[in-house]
């Protein structure tokens, strides 16, 4: 048996989830497919290769500016299988409702998934409700699980960077957790900043359109940039080396940081992802995502080196050098 | 900052440092007393990119780092009260206390809480009036004057149930401390800019009258930095030992009388424990005899007690500048982050924490 309390920080996305996985659910259920912990399992059928994922959403405040828990829900789940480059044909939804909970929310926020889904091009295809006694949820809480198909030739993982693939990023990072943050009030902050959360399976597609041969795509969520990278690069047994000038964080995200100490890397993101591409290819996928709405601020921000396997190096801004180690300990509680 | 602004930061980075270059004769060493400074100094790389023979050593100058394993137990003893609520910053958490930490507190369910402000307090004091709220409040002069203003509120207000366990310390008297004896080699000082912004200059002196060493306050900025160390640089070769002040636009020679007023209001000096140093006198601070009904070291009857640091933990020596994070046997082994054997692992801005986070750089 093991000893000790689940934390708070072990639901932050960072070392600790990850240990949590290694140390207790891995020996439990450990199997080829899951073992492979990218943000999809792949389930090889006769014909195809499924996606599969699945995903619990328990975000304080349920409205923030940008979405909803209901938006988050859908996007959260179709990125998921985006980043296997996955179509997907199928979600479900699970609802755990708070006794006491007001249907008006309750409709505004399925009326949010509905859109969701139509900009994802998906449909909701199966879901659950039960409801609990006041006390025992906090509201509402929604799990999604999603199922997609990949195309034939795509071969995406989390283990697949290689040497001199370019790394790209389709925007400025940070928006969603300070958004999140800002609208609960934390730290008597005032001001407003829009979740980026959006469905990313489109710009996917304008990436695979370009070239099917993509190594790696992870969207930065819980942990952000720094453990994302952090994890690809332990995973594919390689060096990352990114620049601090050209990876961009919107002027007020950054002001709320410089403000409390946080440092953007770290922060939850909903609609950005980070590609891996093979050097030769990154030209056209580049201008891809630029053209795609969702990929208009795209920037190159690093590349994949043999040295230093299993460690990302962050070029400063004055040109010194430091390492990017995966977000450790607490960040904050229920940012999705 | 907007984009051209960020590009500048790197030319002029490429400048200063080559004027540094130009200067850095022979070995020489700065501590710098300020935990925003030693995580500024590894998030922007600045070691990786002075010349050889300047070299930057971390003194106590991170907060919780510096506060003893017997002031953690007795916060932790105060949480275990039934009708208690314990305030503190976010940072002190995960401290490993004797046999406990107020994570691990919190976790069973102790009412514990993480505030951002001295001022929360105040709210949380008068929304639970049947709760007895204590504030373990650690921090140095950059902190003190809010908190003072929290009691003087409280006061005010009448608020009855809120309670100060105060774990607050002085920078000047840890760098004499350090200084006698001198155990470690040190040229010169980057001095703190927040804790400056509060004294000013003054406090300083006689690191230069009574050492013959330099000081510089210095900002936050990685340039800030820069300049600050070269101007240690230029004093070195001018022979001169003086404090300077590098972050003129927010610290003046006499600091901030309004918020030094304010903390003489309500504290007076005492002597204070630190990890590392031992007894330093007037290096802390408690509250004044009419604040005294709200002084949680008095009010509740949990006396302090000395407690060992944890074994194998050499934090004490670190914080003197004698030894350096990758000389502990425990550093990255048994001692990480996310299971920290001491305090300067735990804090944002402690030594051992940048180093693991930041890497060895040289
Ligand atoms: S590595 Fe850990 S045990 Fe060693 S000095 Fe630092 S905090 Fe203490």
């Amino acid at each position: 048996m093991k000893e000790g309390k689940i934390l708070l920080a072990h639901g932050a996305g960072g070392k600790l989830s990850h240990d949590l996985i290694k140390e207790l659910f891995l020996p439990f259920l450990e199997n080829e497919l899951l073992s492979c912990l990218d943000d999809s399992a792949i389930i090889p059928t006769e014909r195809s290769r499924l996606a599969f994922t699945t995903d619990s959403y328990v975000v304080k405040p349920l409205f923030f500016p940008g979405g909803d828990i209901g938006r988050l829900s859908i996007c959260g789940t179709v990125n998921d299988l985006a980043m296997a480059g996955a179509r997907p044909l199928g979600i479900s939804t699970s609802f755990i409702l708070e006794e006491g909970f007001s249907k008006e929310d309750l409709e505004r926020i399925l009326s949010s998934i509905k859109k969701a889904a139509l900009e994802a091009g998906v449909m909701v295809v199966a879901g659950d409700t039960k409801v609990v006694e006041h006390g025992a949820a906090e509201g509402l809480f929604i799990t999604t699980s999603g199922v997609g198909i990949v195309p034939e030739g795509v071969d995406i993982s989390g283990s697949h960077a290689m040497p001199g693939d370019f790394v790209i990023i389709n925007g400025p990072i940070g928006d969603h957790e300070i958004g999140i943050l800002l609208a609960r009030g934390e730290f008597s902050l005032k001001g407003e900043i829009k979740s980026d959360c959006a469905p990313l399976n489109g710009l996917v597609k304008a990436i695979l359109n370009a070239c099917t041969d993509i190594h790696v795509l992870r969207d930065p969520t819980r942990g952000g940039l720094a453990t994302v990278l952090w994890e690809i690069a332990n995973s594919s047994k390689v060096g990352v080396i990114v620049e601090e000038e050209k990876i961009t964080v919107r002027e007020e995200v950054r002001g709320v940081c410089d403000l409390l100490g946080f440092d953007p890397f770290y922060l939850a993101n909903e609609g950005k992802l980070v590609a891996f591409v093979p050097q030769k290819e990154a030209e056209k996928v580049f201008e891809a995502m630029k053209a795609d709405p969702l990929g208009r601020d795209s920037v190159i921000v690093g590349r994949v080196v043999d040295e230093n396997p299993g460690k990302v190096l962050l070029k400063t801004r004055i040109g010194g050098h430091r390492l990017l180690e995966p977000l450790s300990g607490e960040q904050f509680p229920r940012i999705c | 900052m907007n984009k051209s602004k960020r590009i500048d930061e790197g030319n002029i980075a490429s400048i200063i440092l080559r004027e540094i270059s130009g200067l850095a004769d022979g070995q020489i060493r700065f501590m710098e007393v300020c935990g925003t400074h030693t995580v500024s100094i590894f998030r922007s790389g600045i070691r990786s990119l002075l010349p050889e023979g300047i070299e930057l050593i971390s003194g106590p100058g991170c907060p919780v780092c510096v506060t003893p394993v017997g002031e953690i137990d007795r916060a932790i003893a105060l949480a275990q009260l039934k009708d208690v609520t314990l305030l503190t910053f976010g940072d002190l958490m995960s401290v490993p206390g004797t046999s406990s930490s107020l994570n691990q507190e919190r976790a069973m369910g102790r009412d514990i809480r993480v505030i951002t402000s001295p001022l929360d307090s105040l709210e949380i004091a008068l929304k639970e009036k049947k709760r007895r709220i204590v504030f373990f409040a650690v921090g140095f002069e950059t902190t003190s004057p809010a908190i003072a203003a929290a009691v003087k509120e409280a006061k005010r207000k009448r608020i009855d149930n809120l309670f100060l366990l105060s774990s607050q310390r002085l920078i000047p008297p840890a760098i004499r401390a350090l200084l006698s004896p001198r155990k470690v080699k040190i040229d010169g000082f980057i001095l703190p800019g927040h804790v400056s912004v509060i004294i000013g200059r003054t406090p300083y002196s006689f690191i230069a009258s009574e050492f013959s060493l330099m000081g510089v306050i210095t900002g936050f900025e990685a340039l800030d930095i820069l300049k600050g160390i070269y101007m240690l640089l230029c004093q070195k070769k001018e022979g001169r030992s003086e404090i300077e002040i590098q972050y003129t636009r927010a610290v003046k020679e006499e600091g901030n009388q309004l918020a030094l007023k304010a903390m003489e209001e309500v504290f007076e000096p005492v002597g204070a424990r630190w990890r590392g140093l031992g007894m330093i006198l007037e290096s802390g601070l408690t509250l004044r005899e009419e604040f005294k009904e709200m002084d949680a070291s008095l009010v509740f009857d949990i006396p302090y007690e000395d407690k060992k640091d944890p074994p194998g933990c050499i934090c004490g020596k670190i914080l003197q500048g004698l030894k350096s994070p990758p000389d502990c046997p425990l550093f990255d082994k048994r001692c990480t982050p996310e299971n920290p054997v001491g305090p300067c692992m735990v804090s944002s801005e402690g030594s051992c924490a940048a180093f693991r986070k930041y890497g060895a750089f040289r």
